[in-house]
Order: structure tokens, then sequence, then C-alpha cells
């Protein structure tokens, strides 16, 4: 094991699955001499060449568009969108082509698509957004959302293993700010949910930087314990990790970093509100982004994503329901 | 100053044989174009008679563009095709009766009723079906390409769409992207004068066959309505792109002679550039020419007819698809076996020497 950032997990598990497997080819702007704006592919370019660490023109419909191309044809290639706010000009391409080819044509397209994600550090309207839902709505699409630097390392493993398009969310304040231990070697996390904190009394489902948010938000709440269920996967949904949480603990908020409207946590509470109303002892919460743009100004943005203070002062209300 | 036609010359020159093509390519050639000529025909009947669902889309009068072109390309080259090219899926191999029972919707289809029309692309025949978002699939030829040269493997891509396609940005991407890395990629643009209502005048001011320069790849207009002049081109372009030689960009100048679909009377194309494009039909042109071979056009039209009858028999006894398979195969399992691209049917006679 060796403690490394959430950043570094990610750049360690491209690293030790491009060693083992030649297929895999990265495609991305600024990616290769540059190492990529956050440094991901910082040495990479290096250590495999200019081929498979593929400095690519300006073109996010022709990273994605041409990834699904190679695909098909027997490569493994790794996307990068330099913002996951980016993934808006090649929407069509993963969307209608890539998610829709295997149930179509029976081809599937092994494609990963990273996205850095996320604000909080006054990126502004285009720098900081958290697309996620978009992509859970699009058929054929996986999603997935790692919190922990060693869940980073195996679900980007796992995402170049699995032989349908995956959009792997890499949230950009984790980046530095999260370390973890993390194995050496070859590992898969499974897209399945796991208990970040167990609890009895309420939780708390999310995912992405969130995660760490309602850790801290639920640390110390007078004595109450409180679960943290993370997600990891927001497509494959696990429902029934969701499902067993809510029976176990009987309240339930859900957290958002995205916008609320149609966010993945609206899909969670629709599968509380159909399928585990009777385990409910009060009403499902959500805590999420007002459906607004993510400003720019340290003030406003504040204003806007969820803080640990509104994730306690869900809880604590639900907890007094 | 260009405009959207470009004027080519036309008369019994542009009529001799192919240098490349023996007697037999040339009738298998005409053949078919018959054939996909015939297959929509029945097609449009089954429409009429309500067992086509949707609409119907054709490529009545541009048969040479498809067939041309795919006839040049080898069993290893990767083909993504579009609406009007039938004539590529029945080069690449997809039979008759494969193809009516997708148009119909059946089980039988090459998309299990999944999808629609000439939606499709027969994997196993090294085809990767359209989406409607025009032309999405230049970037996917492009990446084939891509992967062809990282392995440095001799092989080459090639996809179809039309003059409207060019107004959109993934045109534009596809061509940078293959100029900038020199890709074994042919696109051809089928410039049948009209994106649906929209003549090529109100697209672009200058021809996009021009634009080709600027992309840093040969760009060159061909007779789409001479099928052994659109074989010719593409196998240049080919030859070419498994040198090193990078991208081409070939214009196929033809008309679409047919509405945009089956529900369209396309009362918004003069009567004359109709009955002047008529004259110039692509299969009439290389009956001619497979004649004067000493060939008996006649009973190869009947052999066609005939074989495209018996594939409506079959596909029209194919059940249709079972609705509890709707929502299936929306994702491949984790642990089954990787499914790619297969080789096709590649008839011309110059793979074989």
């Amino acid at each position: 094991m060796t403690e490394m950032t959430y950043l570094r997990a990610i750049s360690d598990g491209l690293r030790t699955e491009m060693r083992s497997d030649e297929r895999v080819l990265l495609m991305g702007e600024d990616i290769g001499v540059f190492g990529g704006a956050f440094k991901v592919t910082d040495g990479f370019f290096d250590e495999f060449g200019a081929d498979r660490v593929m400095d690519t023109p300006l073109a996010e419909s022709a990273i994605i568009g041409t990834a699904i191309g190679a695909a098909v044809v027997g490569m493994r290639p790794v996307c990068e969108m330099q913002f996951s706010d980016f993934i808006a000009c090649g929407f069509d391409q993963l969307v209608n082509t890539a998610g829709k080819m295997y149930y179509r044509q029976n081809l599937p397209v092994n494609i990963t698509i990273r996205l850095p994600s996320g604000g909080g550090f006054s990126g502004g309207p285009f720098h900081s957004q958290n697309p996620e839902a978009w992509f859970m709505h699009a058929p054929g699409l996986k999603v997935v959302a790692p919190s922990t630097a060693e869940d980073a390392k195996g679900l980007i493993i796992a995402s170049m293993r699995d032989p349908n398009p995956v959009v792997f969310m890499e949230h950009k304040n984790l980046y530095r700010h999260v370390k973890g231990e993390v194995a050496e070697g070859s590992y898969e996390t499974p897209f399945r949910a796991r208990v970040a904190r167990e609890g009895e009394d309420l939780v708390v489902i999310t995912y992405g930087a969130m995660v760490h948010t309602a850790l801290e938000a639920t640390a110390d709440l007078a004595g109450s314990s409180v679960m943290v269920l993370d997600l990891r996967s927001l497509v494959p949904l696990d429902e029934q990790a969701i499902l067993d949480a809510v029976r176990h603990c009987s309240k339930v908020v859900i957290v958002d970093e995205a916008n609320e409207t149609c966010a993945a946590g609206a899909q969670v509470a629709a599968l509380i509100a159909e399928r585990a109303f009777e385990d409910l002892d009060g009403p499902v919460v959500r805590v999420a982004s007002p459906d607004c743009p993510i400003p720019f100004s340290p003030p406003l943005e504040a204003a806007v994503l969820p803080s640990v203070d509104r994730v306690r002062e869900a809880c604590r209300q639900l907890l007094e329901y | 100053m260009a405009t959207g036609t470009t004027e080519l010359p036309s008369g019994p020159e542009t009529d001799a044989q192919s240098a490349h093509l023996t007697a037999g390519d040339s009738a298998g050639l005409l053949r078919a174009m018959l054939l996909m000529r015939a297959v929509e025909a029945r097609a449009m009947n089954l429409y009429r008679q309500g067992k086509v669902p949707g609409s119907f889309y054709d490529g009545f009068g541009q048969e040479a563009v498809s067939v041309g072109a795919a006839w040049a390309m080898s069993a290893g080259d990767r083909l993504c095709v579009l609406h009007r090219d039938l004539g590529a899926h029945l080069v690449r191999g997809v039979s008759p009766a494969t193809i009516l029972s997708q148009y119909m919707g059946r089980a039988a289809g090459v998309t299990s009723g999944r999808d629609g029309n000439v939606h499709f692309g027969d994997r196993r025949a090294g085809c990767v079906g359209m989406t409607s978002m025009l032309p999405d699939m230049m970037l996917v030829a492009t990446g084939m390409a891509m992967a062809f040269k990282l392995r440095h493997e001799a092989r080459c891509a090639l996809t179809w769409f039309g003059d409207g396609s060019t107004s959109r940005g993934d045109f534009h991407e596809a061509m940078n992207w293959a100029g900038v890395q020199k890709l074994p990629v042919i696109f051809v643009m089928e410039n049948n004068q009209y994106a649906y209502s929209t003549p090529t005048n109100l697209q672009f001011a200058v021809n996009p066959v021009e634009r080709a320069a600027g992309y840093g790849m040969p760009g060159t207009s061909v007779e789409g309505n001479d099928v052994e002049a659109m074989f010719e081109a593409t196998r240049e372009a080919r030859e070419r792109a498994i040198a090193g030689g990078g991208p081409t960009l070939i214009e196929a100048v033809t008309m679409r002679m047919h509405g945009h679909g089956a529900h369209d009377d396309m009362k918004y194309v003069p009567k004359a550039l109709v009955e002047e494009w008529r004259k110039k039909d692509p299969i009439d042109r290389q009956s001619a020419r497979v004649a004067a071979l000493g060939h008996d056009v006649d009973a190869l039209r009947a052999e066609v007819l005939e074989q495209v009858e018996e594939a409506t028999k079959v596909a029209l006894a194919g059940p249709m698809p079972d609705p509890a398979t709707a929502t299936e195969r929306v994702f491949h399992p984790r642990d089954a076996e990787e499914i790619l691209l297969e080789d096709g049917a590649a008839p011309w006679s110059g793979f074989r020497s």
C-alpha cells in the first residue's frame, strides 16, 4: 500500500492498465507533452509515447467520435475532457453513437470518458458543472463517480475493462485534497455502493465530493449515529444497497453537488418513494445546488454549493422529525 | 465562383471500361446496382402495403455511388454506410432477405427490429450503421483509420455522407483530424443536390470538395452516376491511403431522384431537373457498357428480380421480434466474449490477383 492523492490514484490506475494492455490509448487536449491540465497524465508521454498518449485537436466531438471508431476495431480508448463542462460539445457522439451502438447493432463500444467535474474553486459557470445526470438519462452509458483514492484507481481500471461506454466522473476538488492508502498493482472496484460510515439513526446517500461533505457534516451530531452511503456508481445504481440502508436507518438525506432538478439524487428519492415507503420515519430530504449556473465569485459560489453546514442542518432537522 | 454542382464532362470516352476491372467486375457492378434497385422497389411496395413501419428511404438513381466505392474496398477495410447506400451492404455480402426483414422491423433484420430503414451496419460484414445525426460517422470512420495507422495495418476506412452534412461541425472536425494525422480514410460526399428540401445553394457558398485543400488532402469530383468512375476514384484514394498518403475527399455528383422519404412528393424539385438526370441513370449507363462486353443484361435483370422475390418470401415468413426482448442488450455483459467488426465480402478481382 502507498499513500497517494486521488489524482495520483487515477494516474496509477491508467498507468497500470496501459502497461498490461496495449489496446489502451489515451486521447485528449494537452494530455501528452504537457501532461494534462490537471497533470493526471504527467510523465505518460515519456513512458508510452505520442501514439498512446495522444494530443488531439481541440474538438470534443472528434475525440469521442474517433474513440468510438477505434474501439469497434479493437482499441480501448480513454478520452479526457479537459473539463467535464466541455462534454456538451461531444454530447451527440457519446449519447447517440456510443450509447446506442450495442443495442442497435450488437457492437459494444469500449470507451472510457474521463470528466474532471465539480466546483468549489471559482471555476465559474463553465468549469464547475456536475453533468452526470445528463448521462444517467441516456441509455447505454455507465456512470461512475469515485470519492476516495482507493476507489478512483479501482474504478478507472474497471471502467477501462468494461466493454461499454463508461463516463468516469473525477471531482477536481478531490484531486489534491483527498489522500488515501492505495494498493499497488492492478485491482478493480465494483460498480456498487459502499458504506463510508456505519450508522443507525439516519443515512446520507451521496457520491463523489459530497461524501466528504457528508462525513464531516455528520461526524458529531449530538450523539446521533449517521450512516453515509457512497453510491460510487450511478449507472448501474445499486438499488439494493439504497433500500437496505433506508430499511436500516428509516431516515434519509440525499446530497447532490449537481443542480437539484433531475439530479442523481432525484432518482434515488424516486426509488425510495416507490419501494421503501413503508420503511420511512420521515420525509425524504434532499440537499443539492439550486437550479442556477455555478457562479464565479467565492461568496456567490459558496451560497450555491451544498456546504457542510447545510448538510448538517438538514440532518439535524430530520433527526428531530 | 464555385456552384453547388460541379460541371463534369460527359460523353462516350467516360464510358470506357476501367483498366482495373475485368468483364466479370463490370457485370458484378451492374448486378449489385440492379439488386439494390430491385430490393428498394420491392421494399417500397411493402411500405405501401403497410408492411414497412415508419417511412421508407431509398437511393434510387444513386446506386453507382455506394456500389462503385464499396467495390474498391478490401475484406479488412471498414465502412460506415449512409441511408442511400444500400449497394454497399449488398457488395459486402448482406443478403436481400436480411435487408427486407430489417425494413419490416422483423426479428431477422440486422438490428433485430431495434432500428429501422437503412440505419444498420452488419458488423459481420465490417460495416457500422449510421446514426441520424449527419455526418457523425465521418468521425467514427476517422477513428477506425486512426487505429489502423497506430497498429501499422494496411487497411482503410470509408464513409459516405450527403451535401447537407457538410454544414455541420463534425464534417470539419473529421476532415481536420484526418488531415492532421494523415489517416487512411476516404470521405465520399454524395452531392445529390438536395438535403431533404434544401438545395445546395442554401447549404454552402463554396462546393465542399474545394475545402479539401484547406485540410491538406486531395479533393476530387467524380461523375457519381458512373459506377466505374466511382470505383476508380475510390481505388486510387485507397491506394494512396494504404501507402501512407492520407485521406481523400471524393465528391460524387449525383441526383436524388425520389423524395427524401416515401412521404415526400418532392414538389420543390424542378421537373426539368429530374428529367435531365433521368437520362443519366447509372443502371442504364452500366447496362450499355456490360452489354458491349457481351453479357446478357436481360438475363441478369431477370435473375436479380427472381432473387428478390425469393428473399421477399423469406422475409415475410419471418417473425416479428418478441416484445419481451425490447429492453435487452443495452449493456454488453462484462464476462461475455469480445465483439468487434469482422471482415466483409470484397468481390473486386484485384483482391484475388
